[in-house]
């Protein structure tokens, strides 16, 4: 799999490729638990489980790699219990890869904010109030108990919209806790540690965290601290900044991305892998996604409406049910969700392998091109931002 | 539809109904239960994972409760609600109302009863209810009742008016049925009521049999409304006047205890919604069920002594589903949420072949539990639907082998006196 130390983990297999017009890849991640085709969208199990669906339909739908959540987990049950039930693969029974953040971001976007130190994050507690510390060292060991194949880096977290000193400050403490956290891994053969580049939206402290991160010998690198709320714009100079500056030969992971539109041009930015609650929340309010959109199936409109999601699609919800009958569950029984979780994890990686596929087979812009055209009614509705960073790696709309 | 019955033991009868469906290519082994659904699925449960269930019932339950309010739908759907749900193929079998829901009382009238969808009350008269019918195509239904008389101190006056309205009904919806094509392949059971009053339910069942339905249902007698005694008596005297060669399904009882004293008292088919009870209150099915000489040897390993003494009853939590009535927690089951699973890594039921068991361990479920975690319900239903059906195979089999004792006295706890010695 990917070691500490191993420099180029990626871009090596014969299967590999690299898209000739735009940044985009096409790779084969070898981890503990299997191999990973990149680029790769990972579904969210923050607690151990995938929001209804069964660990067998999650291997049946080809999901290589999903994420587990340090902090729920490290909360409940708690990580003797699970180092005790062979780690978070043999607690949740899920025999291919996993990715678990750090615990940082939840800590700073789910709880009262106590202090940030440069010893770790104080934080209260939401089930008995007491005061907890959260270390580079104790996170690493939290997931060295969970035993995921890829764990990540506590970084110091600042939300998108900060401006001032505290960007930089943050930036340079998650470069000293990137270090604490290697020294941290108990196994570093079997959990790849993945560097979290921060910077906010500054582009001089993001190159230099690129400068001193990319000094250190990890297996990977994420894109931390954007997809938080800023503007569109930013984003995606941000995104592709990082890139310009990442190691070719290792995987690039961009945080909290998952929405269709955003996955496909940050790609083409050069990123490998991407993670968002989005699709699996969205689909228990009933919002199934389509390559055209989404539908609110909740809404009337849909209560007579006798054909699948989308006649395309090969799921299981597809194949057997229509939007009528998933209008009307939704009134009676949870299954309701179970079906449009089913189908929207359906949707996000089979199109992942499509622009695999379509990387791979040299054709990646064209594949842009007709997405773009599906996604929306007419050329006048692509988003500008969208145009613009894809006309930066020479992908041009008509 | 015809009923072969093999053996009667005790009481007990053993059969199965054959020649069930269109083209009569579904049988259903008696006794036995229907799969409980919600609008015709399986509550928690999408098609994959109620298909790693291995011995499914060929037979399911709707009930207009969750199904009135689709009529326009189902209306220009055309092709009837096991079509529209995407359901595998199975016999269907209609109920007026859904056996795990506690409907309001006070709306039934001369010539109207009421069920309740997620919008609220809908009436209906024989007409409509017929109606509904043809758009829902069943295999089978029930017969238009009138059974609100399990209230406490219900009148004499009143049960009698109930029994009289149940046959009028059912005249009625036989003459309309009988109008109506798209319930050519459908078959009419008759409703038995009468409440608590031993005259009222002879009137009832004998004026019902005189009808030409293909079977009967016993109504009235709910575990909530009747202690098991008076049951028991009531259902003798009703099965009594009922013909031989017509199958018996009784409503709203499941708990096993209860389920075998109907069956000796001559019930044929249950309402399949107790393991879904159970795990709206995150609870396990775990009693033992076999019957064999050596209690080591058994598959199942039955609840310690410090399980059943020790676990407080269920947690009235609202759940996901509307359920109005997850009952308190009985000795049959284990209460995951309790902090003693915390640890445990054993399966849920030592030997059981169910996909939570065959994957996930106690610890797990506890876990799913306490975080409020959808899956706890779809692992615990598949659990409890497979743990409940193979109550179910093992009662025929106690049947069929003549070993009804030794199965009452394992399932029970209670010393019925067989061979088997309890410890």
């Amino acid at each position: 799999g990917l070691s500490l130390g191993k420099k180029g983990a990626v871009l090596r297999d014969p299967r590999d490729s690299e898209c000739p017009v735009s940044k985009a890849r096409a790779c084969v991640l070898k981890l503990p638990h299997g191999a990973v085709n990149t680029p790769v969208f990972m579904p969210v199990g923050t607690q151990g489980t995938l929001k209804g669906v069964t660990v067998a339909q999650l291997e049946e739908l080809g999901c290589q790699i999903c994420l587990g959540n340090t902090y729920h987990l490290g909360m409940r049950p708690g990580p003797e219990l699970i180092e005790k039930a062979n780690g978070l693969h043999g607690f949740m029974n899920w025999k291919r890869n996993l990715l678990t953040d750090s615990g940082g971001f939840q800590m700073v976007s789910l709880v009262e904010l106590s202090e940030v130190t440069e010893e770790g994050v104080m934080f209260r507690s939401p089930y008995d109030g007491r005061e907890i510390l959260l270390t580079p060292e104790q996170s690493i060991a939290i997931q060295n108990s969970l035993g995921s194949d890829i764990i990540m880096q506590l970084d110091d977290v600042v939300s998108s919209t900060v401006t001032g000193p505290r960007v930089e400050e943050a930036m340079r403490r998650s470069i000293r806790w990137l270090d604490r956290c290697a020294a941290a891994n108990k196994n570093p053969h079997r959990q790849n540690l993945f560097a979290i580049i921060q910077g906010g939206l500054n582009a001089e402290l993001r190159k230099a965290c690129l400068d001193e991160m990319t000094k250190r010998d990890v297996p990977g690198f994420a894109i931390g601290g954007l997809s938080g709320g800023e503007e569109k714009d930013d984003f995606w100079k941000m995104v592709t900044l990082s890139t310009d500056h990442l190691p070719r030969g290792k995987p690039r992971y961009l945080m909290g991305v998952g929405y269709a539109v955003d996955l496909v041009v940050c790609v083409a930015l050069g990123c490998d892998m991407f993670d968002c609650v989005f699709p699996t929340r969205t689909a228990r309010f009933g919002s199934a996604l389509v390559p055209w959109g989404s539908l609110q199936l909740k809404q009337k409109q849909y209560a007579k409406d006798f054909q699948p999601i989308d006649p395309e699609c090969q799921c299981a919800t597809c194949k057997r049910h229509s939007r009528a009958y998933l209008h009307a569950l939704f009134k009676s029984d949870t299954a309701a969700m179970h079906h449009i979780t089913v189908h929207n994890i359906c949707y996000q990686l089979t199109l992942m392998r499509s622009v695999r596929d379509s990387i791979i087979e040299q054709r990646f812009p064209e594949f842009v091109r007709s997405f773009m055209k599906r996604m929306f009614p007419s050329s006048e509705q692509y988003p500008s931002w969208a145009e613009d960073a894809l006309a930066s790696v020479n992908i041009t709309l008509d | 539809m015809k009923l072969e019955l093999s053996k009667v033991v005790q009481g007990c009868r053993l059969g199965v109904l054959i020649g069930i469906g269109k083209t009569g290519q579904h049988s259903l082994e008696l006794p036995g239960c229907l799969l409980y659904t919600r609008c015709a699925t399986v509550p928690h449960l999408t098609q994959d994972t109620l298909h790693t269930l291995t011995y499914l019932p060929a037979g399911a339950q709707v009930a207009l409760d969750g199904l009135a309010e689709h009529h326009e739908v189902l209306e220009e759907f055309k092709e009837g609600v096991r079509k529209f749900a995407g359901l595998h193929d199975t016999a269907l079998f209609c109920s007026l109302h859904d056996p795990a829901t506690n409907c309001p009382t006070g709306h039934v009238t001369n010539k109207t009863v009421s069920v309740w969808g997620s919008g609220g009350r809908i009436e209906m008269t024989a007409a409509r209810f017929i109606a509904m019918q043809a758009v829902i195509q069943p295999d089978c239904y029930q017969s238009m009742a009138d059974g609100e008389t399990w209230q406490t101190n219900t009148s004499r006056k009143r049960v009698h008016k109930a029994v009289n309205r149940t046959l009028a009904h059912l005249d009625e919806c036989l003459t309309l049925h009988h109008k109506t094509p798209q319930l050519k392949h459908t078959e009419v059971f008759g409703v038995v009521e009468g409440g608590d009053i031993l005259e009222e339910r002879v009137r009832s069942a004998r004026e019902t049999a005189k009808r030409p339905v293909a079977g009967f249902v016993l109504d009235g007698f709910q575990s909530a409304a009747m202690e098991q005694e008076l049951r028991g008596q009531l259902i003798t005297a009703v099965t009594a006047e009922l013909p031989v060669e017509k199958p018996r399904m009784l409503q709203g009882v499941g708990r096993p205890d209860e389920v075998i004293a109907c069956v000796e008292a001559g019930v044929d088919l249950f309402e399949g919604f107790f393991p879904f009870q159970v795990t709206e209150r995150g609870c396990a099915l775990c009693f033992d069920y076999n019957v064999t000489p050596d209690p080591e040897a058994a598959a199942l390993s039955p609840p310690t002594v410090l399980e059943l003494n020790g676990e407080r009853p269920a947690v009235e939590d609202p759940k996901q589903n509307d359920v109005g009535n997850t009952g308190t927690m009985t000795q049959f089951e284990i209460n995951l949420k309790d902090i003693r699973y915390r640890e445990d890594f054993r399966p849920l039921v030592e030997g059981c072949g169910c996909y939570c068991c065959k994957n996930h361990h106690r610890a797990y479920v506890h876990h799913l539990l306490v975080t409020s975690e959808l899956l706890a319900g779809v692992l615990l239903m598949l659990h409890n639907t497979a743990h409940y059906l193979g109550f179910f195979r093992a009662l025929r089999e106690a049947i069929s082998h003549e070993r009804l004792q030794d199965f009452k006295t394992t399932v029970t706890k209670v010393d019925f006196g067989g061979r088997k010695q309890l410890h």
